[in-house]
């Protein structure tokens, strides 16, 4: 029997065992939301396209599953791009769906119409334009196979309107066709032998952990490797919750923000394990001041990533948690005494830590006391800017997948709907968002999505009438003009939360804060609370721009 | 250095615009790029011609190995090989100086291919070399019109860059 193109997706959905779908409707992806009427696929509709594709990055984050999101064409493909990006710098796995004006007109600039494979080009792991219906079972079999396999991504999908209309005789394909992907898993024995031989000679090894970690579920193996060589763990912003944060060998975040011991271990390291990490410039530096007295071993499953930054003297290519494992089942367990010593002394000499103030509450202390209350469990979503970074450095996390944030492409607006998608993720469990008066405000009609979805997050604003971190750049870097950096209107963001009919708090003190951060986790349903705090608050350690890591200020 | 890199493609709309949008956006230079299909038509083949480092290199091999169009990528300057382009020159040649362009085609070995009254067309074909060569010797008579296709280039001898299985071959992760 045939059934239509719109039909067969809905199916091949089904079969990718797709739970839900974020999306808005529109004209030319019609055919597509008509099949979803009947199918009892959960449709989460957001306020905004960038709002659904965020969700669905939030989605994917928490729960490791692929993300799918839904919009028609022109103006709303287009509203996609950005969260796409985002998805493609922090290698989030998505399929995409966008509507696309009949093949036909094609090419004619028609009403909403935009060339949206060629917009998303840079910005997807790979895109698809269906020209025939037939094409459209192979083509979401493929997309879902390369948006989940090998280093993930976003993957998107454009259907003209005629296509989706099509009749098709349907049956979804068992095995993906393609020719020339095919990811390398088994990292190569040879360099696996000389990693391990490289470790067991070390006297200062220091194991820089990122995302690769969450993504291939590495976690155990990873502690695992660390406890056998005595290695200081460090992560990037990426890699944070990859490790537990109240372990002993852990050094928290490295980089521009980063702690000063995990910048100092670094640079005095004489062996730097990369795992699933890119050397990104915000972790990097000034690059020839980066790890200087070191061996580079460096194992990710993007060949492309290796040797791009920085030269290493040990590749491996290949899923980082395989790798772990070779190396584990061949190292033999080592003190390296002195060096955890030493690492540990830096600890309690240069803690991460922040001046209190009576008069005013800082930025710092919401974190820490959200923290407390969690025990470092909750899932946290976070916007871009100084909370973001407050997060990384006073949120110790303790599960798995626990952050969700902007990190590659440091996007704006994530934040409530990474926060909501997420709580779709993970339903029952504890999420809550740390944001900012400035993020916020650039997402936040999706407060209607989280109420029409009944979903209990806990939302902090850290409201200090600025943005902040770029008040902070201009305070370090342009004497302090402060160009288009204060707010001079905030909204009243108690007001805003009555008016979608959610529990608001405010807190500007530290007891206001001792009090209403439980108050918030325990009323239930969506809650918002409103901190002011210290406008003058900065970042730090920083490491200034051209500057190797060791040489952080305190600004 | 200049490298020359056989790239198998499969032959999807767009694939064309994946490579050279890459090489635009991560600052690589081509010098020429050369599309046809194979003997396969689900497979074409881009002969590239990229300048840059050992580093450069490496970076474009695994970039475009990211794409997901692409089957395999071979360094062909890595061995000996044949390169050609080819040239279609139009140049000024009444009746009375045919004689001497023919003459130069003779020694470049370029063919005539049409005359017009005033003028003759001429086909060369050859590496980079013979054909500027060739071009700075027709230049006196005034050039109409010059088309100069890409390189492309083979290994000599019995290596060659061939492509594993069929578009219909299945991909299996390596579990």
């Amino acid at each position: 029997m045939k059934i239509t193109a719109a039909e067969a997706l809905v199916r091949c959905l089904e079969n990718e065992q797709v739970e839900v779908v974020f999306g808005y409707p529109g004209g030319a992806i019609l055919p597509v939301y008509d099949m979803l009427y009947d199918s009892g696929m959960r449709h989460v509709l957001a306020r905004h396209e960038q709002g659904a594709v965020h969700a669905a990055d939030g989605y994917a984050r928490v729960s490791g599953r692929v993300g799918v999101c839904m919009a028609t064409s022109g103006p709303g493909a287009t509203n996609l791009v950005t969260g796409i990006a985002n998805a493609y710098m922090d290698s989030v796995p998505m399929v995409l769906f966008t509507g696309q004006v009949p093949t036909t007109m094609v090419g004619t600039d028609s009403f909403q119409e935009v060339d949206i494979t060629g917009i998303s080009m840079p910005v997807t792991k790979h895109n698809y334009l269906i020209k025939e219906a037939r094409q459209l079972p192979q083509i979401i079999k493929n997309a879902f196979h390369i948006a989940s396999t090998g280093r993930p991504g976003p993957v998107l999908i454009d259907i003209p309107k005629d296509v989706a209309e099509s009749e098709i005789y349907f049956e979804y394909p068992s095995q993906v066709k393609l020719w020339g992907y095919s990811p390398t898993y088994r990292g190569h024995p040879q360099k696996i032998n000389e990693a391990v031989s490289a470790i067991q000679q070390s006297k200062r090894p220091v194991i820089y952990a990122g995302g690769g970690i969450l993504n291939s579920g590495a976690l155990e193996d990873l502690r695992n490797f660390a406890e056998i060589i005595n290695a200081p763990v460090t992560n990037t912003f990426m890699g944070l919750s990859s490790f537990s944060g109240s372990h002993p060998l852990y050094l928290g975040m490295l980089g521009l923000h980063g702690s000063r011991y995990a910048n100092r271990a670094i640079s005095e390291c004489d062996l730097l394990i990369a795992l699933g990490a890119r050397f990104d410039d915000r972790v990097t530096g000034k690059i020839a001041e980066f790890a200087p007295h070191a061996k580079v071993i460096h194992a990710d499953i993007d060949p492309a990533e290796i040797g791009k930054n920085v030269l290493v003297d040990i590749p491996i290519v290949g899923d980082v948690k395989r790798i772990l494992r070779a190396f584990n089942a061949r190292l033999e367990p080592r003190e390296n005494k002195e060096w955890v010593e030493t690492v540990q002394q830096w600890k309690k000499d240069y803690p991460v830590t922040y001046k209190q103030d009576d008069n005013m509450l800082k930025p710092q202390y919401v974190i820490e006391k959200i923290y407390e209350h969690t025990g470092g469990n909750a899932t946290i979503a976070t916007d871009v800017g100084q909370h973001q970074m407050w997060v990384a450095q006073f949120y110790s996390f303790n599960r798995p997948r626990g952050l969700v944030s902007s990190g590659g492409l440091g996007c704006m607006g994530f934040g409530l709907p990474s926060a909501m998608g997420a709580q779709i993720g993970i339903p029952g469990e504890q999420v809550a968002l740390v944001t900012s008066e400035g993020s916020f405000q650039m997402t936040m009609q999706e407060m209607a999505t989280i109420v029409e979805q009944n979903l209990p997050v806990k939302i902090f604003i850290l409201n200090n009438d600025s943005l902040g971190m770029v008040r902070q750049l201009q305070e370090v870097y342009c004497n302090k003009r402060y160009m288009a950096t204060n707010l001079k209107f905030v909204p009243d963001f108690e007001v805003f939360a009555r008016a979608y009919g959610v529990s608001a708090f405010s807190a500007s003190s530290n007891e206001e804060v001792d009090k209403v951060v439980p108050e918030a986790f325990n009323t239930p349903g969506p809650v918002v609370v409103n901190c002011k705090v210290h406008q003058d608050e900065n970042v730090t350690p920083m490491v200034l721009a051209g500057k190797g890591i060791s040489n952080a200020i305190d600004v | 250095m200049r490298h020359t890199l056989a790239v198998l493609v499969e032959n999807n709309p767009g694939v064309l615009a994946r490579v050279s949008s890459l090489f635009s956006r991560r600052g690589y230079n081509i010098d020429s790029l050369a599309v046809g299909r194979t003997d396969d038509p689900a497979v074409s083949r881009m002969t590239i011609v990229v300048e840059g480092d050992a580093r450069v290199l490496e970076q474009v091999n695994k970039q475009l190995h990211k794409l997901v169009d692409i089957i395999k990528i071979s360094d062909i300057t890595a061995d000996e090989f044949v390169d050609r382009e080819l040239v279609l020159i139009k140049v000024n040649a009444d009746p009375s100086i045919r004689g001497e362009v023919m003459q130069i085609a003779d020694v470049f070995r370029a063919r005539i291919v049409d005359l017009g009254q005033n003028t003759i067309t001429l086909e060369c074909t050859g590496n980079g070399g013979k054909v500027n060569a060739f071009e700075e010797a027709v230049k006196p008579y005034c050039i109409k019109e010059l088309v100069r296709t890409g390189k492309i280039a083979m290994w000599r001898g019995a290596k060659y860059t061939g492509f594993p299985g069929s578009s219909n071959k299945t991909n299996k992760e390596d579990e």
